[in-house]
């Protein structure tokens, strides 16, 4: 990964340069014009804020049954993705819906239970900073309800009245427009792996700080 | 090392930021007669720029927040791991 | 099979047990919970009448809040004798222990519920009793959704630091959907006319989130509660 990192680095920098242009020269949307380029970001930034909460639940359920303090720091640095990302789509997607459906915010099934999910792995944060030893664990099981807690928030769209796109939106968009999208969900996904991995490294140095304050201790 | 990737950083933002400062394309509907405000069709009636450029300045604003804060942490780690270092010849 | 029942009777008699020698703990969450739904009426009140629609929500709100202070002082018991340890040392399956304490609350939460849908009727002028086995099965699979998760978190948190804040924290993003559907089931059912398939889409949501919920905490109970 280490020799990895700078290759791609400057990759997700040229794609997030290149972002601008090309989702400028996609087509517009019939029914909202200008303000649903913002699909563009919030839409990946949902993408990864789920594939983070199935990253941290399993890498939690992974140091729950085998204790591997590995699985536990990535679950750390995914948690805080999810926080992350759960804040750029709750943002976006306000300013999205102000222009679109009138109203900054709507209590309907998907908005409500994005929210519920962007603040269970809030308090993930939250217990992991302020919960005292063994913690992590307790974290962990915070971790799995969270990430049983996704495939109802991606299908809630579907069966309940929503003011809020389907999921069938992404797999029928127009030409011009998938192209767009999918180069911003590759610019996403490449800067989520460098986070991940960024943070994660953070969380090796913490611990290699904290055990030679241990051995010292000694 | 962080030298060069706050640099490639700042490169990725110049664009984004020339983009931003461009007038957004003209709306694809044109009128022909006079049309009241309040007849107006909803989309036309509050600007959509503004919440735009506002969403996606948030996610640089973000998403720099995030990554200064890693970098804040990885050097107040790496002082530790150097004070420690200094420690451990003297046992 | 049957150990495993029995440890868990065994546990939840110890409770209960215990309970009934001081009855604190029903006595105070039973006084909270109707408390709770005072301060609502009175919060909610419009010239001298309460809102029509607000009894479903303040009938949950105030078993969630009590669920939580019931959950909060159970375990506090625990923590103070160190019994909890005390169980994990003994030879038996951790889930049997897990099903036995979950098995109390819904007791304790049990009676709470008895006191409040009279009291909610009578308040908010609520039929509670026109749909009683709907609204039973309503109460019943939310308030099992919601201790689930509860008996989980707050047997963790006995050895947390802030534990007092960190269950609502934890708890209420993860049964907010149970109290929701909860809500519009009985809301569903409080109707003019009850709205039964209403109700019954919400109960088969409940029993899909006991579900989900029973088996995540049986499987994480173990590795949770060892060091």
């Amino acid at each position: 990964m280490s020799r990895l990192f700078v290759p791609l680095l400057i990759l997700a920098a040229a794609l997030f340069a290149a972002a601008p242009f090309v989702v400028a020269n996609a087509p517009f949307e019939e029914t909202m014009g200008l303000v649903q380029k913002v699909f563009y970001y919030h839409v990946p930034s949902a993408m990864m804020m789920f594939v983070s909460a199935f990253v941290c639940g399993i890498a939690s359920a992974i140091y729950l049954f085998r204790r591997s303090a590995v699985a536990d720091r990535i679950a750390q640095a995914a948690g805080e993705m999810v926080v992350l990302f759960g804040l750029i789509v709750l943002v976006t997607g306000p300013l999205w819906a102000r222009k679109a459906w009138g109203v900054w915010w709507e209590w309907d099934a998907r908005l409500t239970s994005s929210l519920l999910l962007w603040m269970i792995f809030l308090g993930y944060l939250l217990v992991r900073r302020f919960g005292g030893p063994g913690s992590e664990k307790l974290a962990g099981a915070m971790a799995l309800f969270g990430m049983a807690n996704v495939p109802f928030v991606y299908v809630s769209v579907n069966y309940w009245r929503t003011l809020h796109p389907k999921t069938s939106v992404v797999m029928t968009l127009a030409p011009g427009m998938r192209a767009a999208f999918w180069f911003s969900v590759a610019a996403f996904v490449i800067l989520y792996v460098l986070l991940l991995t960024l943070r994660k490294r953070l969380e090796d140095r913490q611990a290699t700080v904290e055990q030679i304050y241990l051995a010292l201790e000694e | 090392m962080k030298r060069l990737v706050l640099v490639i950083a700042l490169i990725a933002l110049l664009p984004d930021a020339v983009i931003h400062a461009q007038q957004p394309p003209p709306s694809p509907t044109v009128q022909e007669e006079f049309v009241p405000v309040s007849a107006l069709p909803q989309a036309e009636q509050l600007p959509a720029a503004p919440l735009l450029i506002a969403a996606y300045a948030f996610v640089w604003v973000a998403l720099m927040v995030y990554v200064w804060s890693l970098w804040r942490r990885l050097s107040r780690l790496e002082r530790d791991l150097a004070d420690l270092q200094r420690r451990v010849p003297k046992l | 099979m049957t150990q495993f029942l029995r440890v868990a009777w065994v546990v939840m008699r110890k409770d209960l047990t215990i309970e009934m020698r001081s009855r604190e703990i029903v006595y105070t969450t039973v006084f909270f919970a109707a408390s709770c739904v005072l301060v609502f009426a009175f919060a909610l009140v419009r010239e001298g009448r309460p809102l029509e629609d607000a009894a479903a929500g303040i009938l949950w709100i105030s078993i969630a809040f009590a669920g939580t202070l019931g959950l909060g002082r159970t375990f506090e018991r625990e923590r103070h004798t160190e019994t909890l340890r005390a169980l994990m040392l003994a030879p038996s399956d951790r889930p049997a222990i897990y099903v036995g304490k979950l098995m109390g609350m819904l007791v304790l939460l049990a009676i709470v519920e008895a006191v409040l849908v009279p009291m909610v009727g009578l308040l908010f002028h609520a039929p509670v009793f026109a749909r009683p086995l709907w609204l039973a099965a309503l109460l019943a699979a939310g308030t099992l959704g919601f201790a689930s998760v509860g008996t989980l978190f707050a047997a963790m948190l006995v050895r947390a630091r802030s534990r007092d804040v960190l269950l609502p924290v934890l708890l209420y993003p993860i049964t907010i959907p149970v109290i929701i559907a909860g809500v519009r089931g009985t809301a569903a059912l409080f109707q003019a006319t009850p709205d039964e398939p209403m109700a019954r889409f919400w109960a088969a949501l409940l029993v899909f989130f006991d579900v989900v919920f029973v088996t995540l905490s049986l499987w994480t109970f173990e590795p949770l509660m060892t060091e």
